[in-house]
């Protein structure tokens, strides 16, 4: 049983289609890369499934719980979004750490936030609060981080801002990690250390979709793949597949730019 | 004599003082109200507008109305001297009702004066504090998004103190302009600190009192960058 079925989703801004007709299904524990040039939908549709945007038709599914589907409005209730997009984690590509709280405050900060809705929150608040903050230190020693937990981000390289971001992104254990070309914003030497994090969280089984250009790592982490362009999806399969033997020609024409160097 | 004179100009500091903090106190929130009426997105006619309606259908669709009064009176408020606006406020409702309804005496003034500068400090606050609010980048209200916070939580916890750190320079310019502006109040007769100092000159041909008004101004606006200046350093601890 798929964690998260897509089941035609479709999105148009204006009278521009950035996407039509997608479908996919991912498995619990599976890493699925999305590739793609730029302008080829792959960042709207992460912003679909974390209700950034709107789909105009479709329907997505988690554990069998239909989230949205445009054709039901009852599926549609503002009110409800909120907890609906706690399914999904997002990690942005320019990261949006909250500039005014440290490291560990900005892996936290949601889940106090959250914890006030709890019944025995008044009761329990300093026991609650030690527990976020416990588990915000584990998440960032996770990231190798340890040491930066009071450190705000402006004193922070790009590739620990991430980090803190996958950290916060974590800290709600959202059943489906979302990755919006988390490299993309950094120089290579720093784009290492991300990926590796991203790698360890792949081998710790976590289900992930992961918007990206960096084309090996798609290759050697993620389980599946789909080639997105024009909105549509080209092609979809296993991830190595996919990358080195590509059946559709657009498929290999995007390939073969990124095997030049 | 320089006793006589610290007094009286003293007093009028007292004015002074008082018609700057009354400003602030009643424009800085109006201001924001002010603000919100400008960015305000409500469109009542937005369902008219079709792909092949005509140009003035389409103008009508895309119009907000709240949005559009707003940007008028700021456009007029900061497009008019503030002299010229303080003396349509003392004496034009008095020419139209017939009645003076600011009432007699001193303090008629100083609430008249106070009305015009608030009306017009809370216009520049406004674009100020519109500046500082769109200054947020997105992706801050839209990462609070994502983590399950709601509207009030992403704009008391993510968006409000980026929003106070940007404000604080352009603001902290306006606020020292409204020291002196003040002055302007001595055109309708309130007793400020100008008009304190002009006395001397009329009644005795002094022109050192105007010199000594000076001194308050500067020690007004000095303690008021110090005071900004911590703010500004408070504030340092992040980077927008």
């Amino acid at each position: 049983m798929a964690i998260l079925q897509v089941e035609d989703i479709r999105k148009t801004f204006g009278k521009t289609p950035v996407l039509e007709n997608i479908s996919f299904d991912l498995d619990e524990g599976e890493a699925l890369a999305i590739i793609g040039s730029s302008g080829s939908g792959k960042t709207t549709l992460l912003r679909c499934l974390n209700f950034l945007e709107k789909p105009d038709g479709g329907k997505i599914t988690v554990r069998g719980e239909t989230l949205f589907d445009a054709a039901d409005p009852a599926t549609q209730r503002e009110r409800e979004v909120r907890r609906k997009r706690l399914h999904f984690g997002m990690v942005f590509q320019s990261f949006h750490l909250f500039p005014q709280y440290t490291a560990l405050d900005n892996v936290t900060l949601a889940g106090k936030l959250l914890a006030r809705e709890r019944e025995d929150y008044k009761a329990r608040k300093k026991e609650i609060f030690a527990q976020i903050e416990d588990e915000g230190r584990a998440l960032l020693a996770r990231m190798g981080l340890s040491d930066r937990a009071g450190h705000y981000p402006h004193q922070l390289s790009g590739g620990q801002q991430q980090r803190v971001a996958i950290a916060r992104a974590l800290a709600l254990h959202p059943d489906i990690l979302c990755f919006d070309e988390p490299t993309s914003a950094l120089d290579p030497e720093l784009t290492g250390e991300v990926l590796k994090v991203i790698r360890a969280l792949a081998d710790q089984r976590t289900t992930m979709i992961i918007v990206t250009h960096e084309m090996a790592f798609a290759r050697d982490v993620a389980e599946r793949a789909i080639f997105m362009d024009g909105g549509v999806i080209v092609e979809q399969g296993p991830a190595r597949e996919l990358i080195e033997h590509p059946r559709e020609e657009r498929t290999r024409q995007f390939l073969s730019r990124y095997a030049q160097h | 004599m320089f006793w006589t004179v610290t007094r009286t100009l003293l007093e009028g500091f007292g004015t002074t003082v008082q018609i700057f903090a009354l400003t602030l106190v009643f424009a800085l929130p109006l201001g924001l109200v002010v603000a919100a009426g400008s960015m305000s997105k409500w469109a009542p006619f937005r369902g008219l507008g079709r792909a092949d309606s005509p140009a003035w259908i389409k103008a009508l669709a895309s119009l907000r109305p709240i949005s559009a009064l707003v940007d008028l009176v700021v456009w007029v408020i900061r497009g008019t001297p503030l002299m010229l606006q303080l003396y349509v406020m003392f004496y034009v409702p008095g020419m139209v009702t017939g009645t003076n309804p600011w009432g007699s005496g001193a303090q008629g003034r100083i609430t008249a004066t106070l009305v015009a500068f608030v009306i017009n400090y809370a216009c520049y606050f406004s674009v100020i504090y519109r500046g500082g609010i769109q200054g947020v980048p997105q992706g801050q209200r839209e990462a609070g998004e994502v983590l399950g916070m709601t509207r009030g939580q992403i704009f008391f916890k993510v968006t409000l103190l980026q929003m106070v750190k940007r404000v604080v320079p352009p603001m902290s310019n306006e606020i020292i302009t409204l020291v002196k502006d003040t002055s302007l109040a001595n055109t309708i007769g309130v007793v400020e600190l100008i008009r304190a100092g002009e006395t001397f000159r009329t009644n005795g041909g002094l022109i050192w009192p105007f010199f000594y008004t000076a001194v308050f101004y500067l020690a007004f606006v000095g303690l008021l960058t110090i005071l900004f200046n911590l703010l500004e350093k408070k504030l340092s601890y992040f980077r927008v």
